[in-house]
């Protein structure tokens, strides 16, 4: 009895350690989920392969095309998976030990982001290439595509994480996330693309990518504390 | 032993909980003081978890507030919950994760890190020997709520343990072993508030009752 | 409590003033209504580019400005209510949505119609109209929270920090399709600054806007009655309001 209470705690753990053990445990949730993670993924690359199917093969139709389609499967693809990423710590209980921390609780949503981001985010960037040389991209669209790709999706799963927020618990949720949350999608899908589309017609792409990373840096401030405040209203 | 956070006391102040179109209570006050616990019953909807919550800050009271140490937990913020410890109705328990990975994340979301054996060591207190490796999702409800109360011998530090239905679906032993965890934490001079059905065991120890009604 | 304006924040208090206060900016909205369409119908004169067609910015534009200031309001009594929790504010951003959702639909039906006979087709990708769109859907997306959510303060709350959100984010919303719309279509003719304004045009549109400031504040404390009365329903002055009305009386 005595060995169990006298257990003493190292308490002397900073920031880091409490922000890496949320993303640690979601990566770990997400392993052992493999099956949701695949879902989003290969959501993504139909929905793009759909685009040929519809339009027809036409090579210079589908360059003109690809930045748009590739850009909003990638908008639906990352927020086909926002319910999963408070809905089940909402209703478990994790949440409130979340809100319950010491530690800002901001920083831990930032942290459960980023989790969505490596889950959801990163595999689209790597296929994304591979899917517009289905649309007969050139190589250096192509490098454009991944690089604004991995500005751009980070803010997706920062602005995506509001609207799952005040969601949570809520009759419909999935649907209404899609209303909340795709209007704030628009200027990373506009400069998202249209990167591309410049890259396409061979002009500089400088100034969409500094708009895109300005929007991370943006969300990067504002969406953590948003996220909390949704969170703290929802667990109420 | 010394107590590390001074003398903790625990007040509602005039508390008024509305939920929905429901007065769940108003006018609610008590006084708990360090090495004191504050047993909460009364039947189902009467307000217990709301009360509950409102202690923990998770809940805002519609009017009055809750001071600890003489001061109101909304000021206090985050120095308030470094010294709270909360386990709810809801276990926070994940069913992917082995109760291993369920306790060490419960403990370091709680900013604590812990040695692996002390870890495998409190389970097989807790009953939950040879089941550490097992996903969640196989244990019982009364190994669940175990796997989450399993934090508490590393909260020896926390002042204010709140705990909602602590006992429910526990067997024998571990109710035993709850009751000395209990016990041994407020002759440490912390505070404990739960909520319980059944009659709660405590001696040589002072606890408050507080019956809610309907 | 020095201040006797706390007192406003409470719905008793607002709800009779807001009941004496509707006959008259209704009564001035529709005034200044039929001056101002008096003015852009028949006085204006006829733009010699566009001809009659351009007489529907009497309408489109006001429409389109109280639609973005009532979003901006919105989120202020949104701001107001987090930040001093009166439940009144949030019933006020509440009152005003579904008037700013009006204002967005008219802004985008005229803006239709006036895309008929000056581009030829019903609906064009210009900067204005898409953002206006946009702007449909923030409200739409307020209103559906809102709705979606039974505990009335959480739902107070919620949609109370989707439109703070949505109001951080509108001006990037904006600069961003503009910036889009450059990009694909170049210079196109802009419903607001199509004509070279007459001082008679000016005139008209101005006497519009201030209808419609006048229109909009009418129907939102009209609202906003009704949801005093919804909320507080419990409450022993709301029965004292119901039951003369329920006998016959006037309210």
């Amino acid at each position: 009895m005595e060995a169990v209470l006298d257990a003493t705690p190292d308490r002397r753990t900073g920031l880091l350690a409490v922000f890496s053990s949320v993303v640690q445990r979601d990566l770990l949730l997400a392993m052992r989920r493999r099956a949701d993670v695949l879902t989003s993924f290969f959501f993504f690359i139909i929905v793009v392969s759909l685009f040929p199917l519809g339009v027809g093969p036409e090579p210079n139709t589908l360059r003109e095309i690809a930045p748009g389609v590739v850009w909003v499967a990638a908008l639906l693809a990352s927020m086909l998976a926002l319910h999963r990423l408070l809905a089940a710590d909402y209703a478990d209980g994790t949440l409130e030990q979340l809100v319950l921390s010491p530690k800002p609780l901001s920083l831990l949503m930032l942290g459960k982001m980023l989790a969505h981001w490596l889950v959801t985010g990163i595999p689209l960037i790597l296929i994304a290439p591979l899917l517009g040389l289905q649309f007969d991209l050139p190589g250096p669209a192509l490098a454009v595509m991944a690089l604004g790709l991995l500005l751009g999706t980070p803010v997706l799963s920062m602005l995506g994480a509001i609207g799952a927020a005040l969601t949570l618990g809520v009759r419909g949720a999935s649907g209404l996330i899609a209303l909340l949350v795709l209007p704030l999608y628009i200027p990373v899908l506009i400069f998202g693309a249209g990167a591309v589309s410049a890259a396409v017609s061979g002009l500089s792409v400088e100034g969409h990518l500094s708009m895109l990373a300005a929007f991370l840096l943006f969300s990067a401030v504002i969406a953590p504390w948003a996220a909390a405040a949704a969170v703290r209203i929802a667990v109420e | 032993m010394g107590v590390p956070w001074g003398l903790g006391v625990l007040q509602g102040v005039d508390l008024e909980c509305i939920r929905g179109q429901r007065r769940l209570f108003s006018k609610l006050s008590f006084t708990v003081q360090a090495g004191e616990a504050l047993w909460v019953s009364g039947p189902n909807g009467s307000g217990k978890t709301s009360l509950l919550r409102i202690l923990c800050t998770l809940l805002a009271p519609e009017s009055g507030e809750v001071r600890w140490r003489g001061r109101p937990v909304r000021e206090l913020g985050e120095a308030y919950r470094a010294g709270l410890t909360y386990i709810g109705h809801a276990v926070a328990v994940k069913d992917d994760l082995s109760s291993l990975e369920n306790l060490r994340f419960a403990l370091a979301q709680d900013g604590c890190r812990v040695a692996e054996a002390a870890l495998i060591d409190t389970l097989a207190r807790f009953g939950l020997a040879g089941r550490e490796e097992l996903p969640a999702r196989v244990l019982s409800q009364g190994q669940r709520r175990r796997v989450s109360l399993a934090r508490l011998p590393f909260c020896a530090d926390r002042a204010l343990w709140i705990l909602d239905e602590p006992l429910t679906a526990l067997d024998v032993q571990a109710v035993e072993l709850m009751h000395a965890l209990i016990t041994a934490h407020l002759v440490r001079g912390g505070v404990v508030v739960l909520t319980s059905h059944q009659p709660i065991d405590l001696k040589d120890v002072s606890v408050q009752h507080l019956r809610m009604v309907d | 409590m020095a201040l006797n304006i706390w007192r406003f924040a409470s719905p008793q208090v607002i709800y009779p003033i807001a009941g004496r206060m509707i006959p008259g900016f209704m009564l001035a909205a529709a005034v200044l209504a039929l001056a101002g369409l008096y003015i852009g119908f028949f006085v204006a004169p006829t733009d010699f580019q566009q001809g009659e067609s351009y007489r529907i910015i009497f309408i489109h534009v006001p429409a389109a400005w109280m639609s973005m200031l009532i979003y901006v309001v919105m989120a202020f009594w949104c701001a107001i209510g987090m930040i001093m929790r009166t439940r009144l504010s949030f019933m006020m951003a509440l009152a005003l949505a579904p008037t700013g959702a009006l204002m967005t639909f008219i802004a985008l039906w005229t803006g239709a119609l006036w895309g008929k006979p000056a581009w030829g087709t019903w609906w064009v990708w210009d900067a204005r109209l898409t953002s206006e769109l946009i702007l449909l859907f923030l409200y739409i997306g307020f209103l559906s929270l809102h709705a979606a959510i039974d505990d009335v303060r959480r739902a107070d709350r919620a949609a109370g920090l989707l439109a703070l959100v949505g109001v951080i984010n509108v001006p990037i919303i904006y600069f961003s399709v503009q910036w889009w719309n450059t990009l694909h279509q170049g210079a196109s003719v802009s419903l607001t600054r199509a004509p070279s304004m007459a001082s008679t045009m000016l005139a008209g549109m101005l006497i519009m806007v201030l209808s419609a400031w006048m229109y909009s504040i009418a129907a939102s404390l009209m609202r906003l009655r009704i949801i005093i009365l919804e909320r507080e329903a419990d409450a022993d002055w709301v029965q004292e309001q119901i039951v003369p009305i329920a006998q016959g009386a006037k309210p």
